[in-house]
């Protein structure tokens, strides 16, 4: 037995989880009561071994525990189904199969893989997927998650149980999906861990797990979905994408929480290691395939990241590659940013030209997003006027703390402007 | 999305309700609350004291005055809230539909809460 540290112990259970899950699961199928016993074992260590001391073995510790949980979960089920039937049939109450003493199987490397395929089943909402993966996969425990999205532990507990309750009804199966559905799959799975790192990114900081943490949790996944898929494009384009991205963490956000654009960020504040790694890696898995939408955004942070001050960051090529994307992968925010580098290159006609169909677009026209791009293209353009407007729309219609302090400080400062009749500065 | 419902009614609208529209009161709060908990969606809630009993803190004359009150007498209060994660504002709005207050006189109110977050990166 050795002694742990609290953040070692818990790195540990982490790693550990998805593995020793993906062992009980194969063995003994019913995925929804394996994971309850997992989550049981590592709530079990988190308790016991800053006591007692880590294991020597960790993994074996943690198999064996959660493999009791299993037989005792079980075995109740089976005693209180048997006590329903004891009137209609003579049968000992243990005759059913009961799971034999835990042995250690190999781990599978695509164990993980099934696994993130499983919580990412597409009978879930994306909200459960993201809760299940961080569970199953991540190891992380019901209130770490709770507190993380901000609702009650409860409440979370309910919805995972809700998401392995549908994924059993589905008759989801624990392996590697269909080549033919296989694509569709990786997306999802992408798509999810996509979600767990916009949510801790875009989050303020705090003491406890609470959504930063989320960002270096969707690091660590991606970067052991990389490893299980080393030739993987738009795996290795995710994982560059969010280094990029949480390379400006310390720079993005003024006090009070304020947001910080891009072009006003202080570089200095970037995190150079994850700058380089993330170029590093781009750069590699652009020559692997065909671009897909992950790494043609990375390539996009690639090229942000490479400009040492905004003024020289190279328009042209930002504008081309949003071309590219919005031709591969269309959605409204692709035309927004792609109309916001336009107007870099072009001017702000072009890229309000370029906003214009959007306007058309019912899921779009009242978005604060659009809004707010619009506001401050039209400031570009001169219309000041138009583009305090926009600004104090843009400042209503957005649901996001941070966003509406930083937009009511545009329209501040430009009213000032129109009322002292001198241009405002930004 | 978290929106809060925030629930309006006449303090002491329960005496003028019969037996039977009181059980069903409680009983459809207490149903709501079960089903919310069990879909995941929800987040909290609280129920107000009577108005009578609090305070009310504003300027007046250029100074903080801290007055007994409001006192309204029979006039709509904000009496609680309920806070729920769901899908969608006519989710949101659902729920706010099958509130019981609103067959008896009360009436309810669904915004979103702001987030702390920023949006999309």
């Amino acid at each position: 037995m050795t002694g742990g540290s609290g953040p070692a112990i818990e790195d540990l259970l982490r790693e550990a989880a998805p593995q020793v899950l993906g062992m009980l699961v194969q063995r003994h199928g019913q995925f929804d009561a394996c994971e309850d016993a997992v989550q049981e074992a590592l709530l079990a260590a988190t308790t016991q071994w800053p006591v007692d001391g880590v294991p020597d073995n960790p993994r074996a510790w943690l198999l064996t525990v959660a493999n009791r949980r299993l037989i005792d979960a079980i075995r109740s089920e089976h005693a209180r189904r048997d006590r329903e039937m004891a009137v209609l049939r003579a049968e000992p109450a243990d005759a059913q199969l009961v799971p034999g003493p835990a042995t250690e199987l190999p781990a599978a490397d695509d164990d993980t893989l099934k696994l993130l395929f499983l919580c990412c089943h597409p009978a879930l909402s994306a909200p459960s997927q993201v809760a299940l993966t961080l569970r199953a996969v991540g190891g992380l425990t019901t209130g770490q998650i709770a507190a993380a999205f901000l609702v009650p532990e409860s409440t979370m507990a309910q919805r995972i149980s809700r998401a392995k309750a549908k994924i059993k009804a589905a008759g989801a199966v624990f392996s590697l999906p269909a080549a033919e559905q296989r694509d569709d799959r990786l997306r999802a799975v992408l798509h999810v861990l996509y979600l767990i790192f916009n949510e801790g990114y875009t989050a303020s900081g705090g003491p406890d797990l609470r959504r930063g943490e989320l960002t270096a949790e969707a690091i660590r996944l991606t970067r052991t979905l990389c490893k299980l898929l080393p030739d993987d494009g738009e795996v290795a384009g995710l994982l560059a994408l969010m280094l990029l991205t949480d390379a400006h963490r310390d720079a993005r956000s003024g006090p009070g929480g304020v947001l910080v654009p891009l072009a006003e960020q202080d570089r200095s504040r970037w995190n150079r290691a994850e700058i380089d790694e993330g170029l590093r890696l781009i750069g590699e898995a652009l020559t692997w395939s065909e671009p897909g939408p992950y790494q043609l955004q990375a390539a996009i942070a690639a090229v942000h990241a490479e400009a040492e001050r905004a003024e020289d960051t190279d328009w042209p090529q930002i504008a081309a590659l949003y071309r590219l994307l919005s031709l591969l992968a269309p959605n409204p925010m692709v035309t927004l940013n792609r109309a916001a580098a336009v107007a870099m290159v072009d001017g702000p006609a072009a890229g309000l030209h370029l906003l214009g169909p959007l306007a058309a677009d019912e899921r779009m026209a009242r978005h604060h997003r659009l809004v707010a791009v619009r506001a401050h293209l039209l400031e570009l353009a001169g219309d000041t006027t138009a583009a305090l407007t926009g600004y104090r729309d843009a400042a209503r219609l957005t649901t996001s703390l941070p966003e509406r302090r930083y937009l009511e400080t545009q329209a501040a400062r430009l009213a000032q402007g129109l009322s002292t009749g001198t241009p405002a500065d930004r | 999305m978290k929106y809060m419902l925030m629930i309006y009614n006449r303090p002491g609208f329960v005496e003028s309700l019969t037996d039977e529209e009181r059980t069903f009161v409680f009983g459809e709060v207490d149903s709501i609350m079960a089903k919310l908990t069990e879909s995941g969606e929800l987040v909290g809630g609280q129920a107000l004291a009577d108005p009578s009993n609090g305070r009310t803190v504003r300027l007046s004359g250029g100074q903080v005055a801290v007055t007994d009150g409001p006192y309204l007498e029979g006039k709509e209060q904000f009496v609680g809230y309920l806070a729920v994660d769901c899908e969608s504002l006519d989710r949101a709005i659902e729920i706010a539909q099958s509130w019981p207050d609103i067959r008896l006189g009360g009436g309810m109110e669904v915004r979103a809460i702001m987030d702390e977050a920023g949006a999309e990166m």
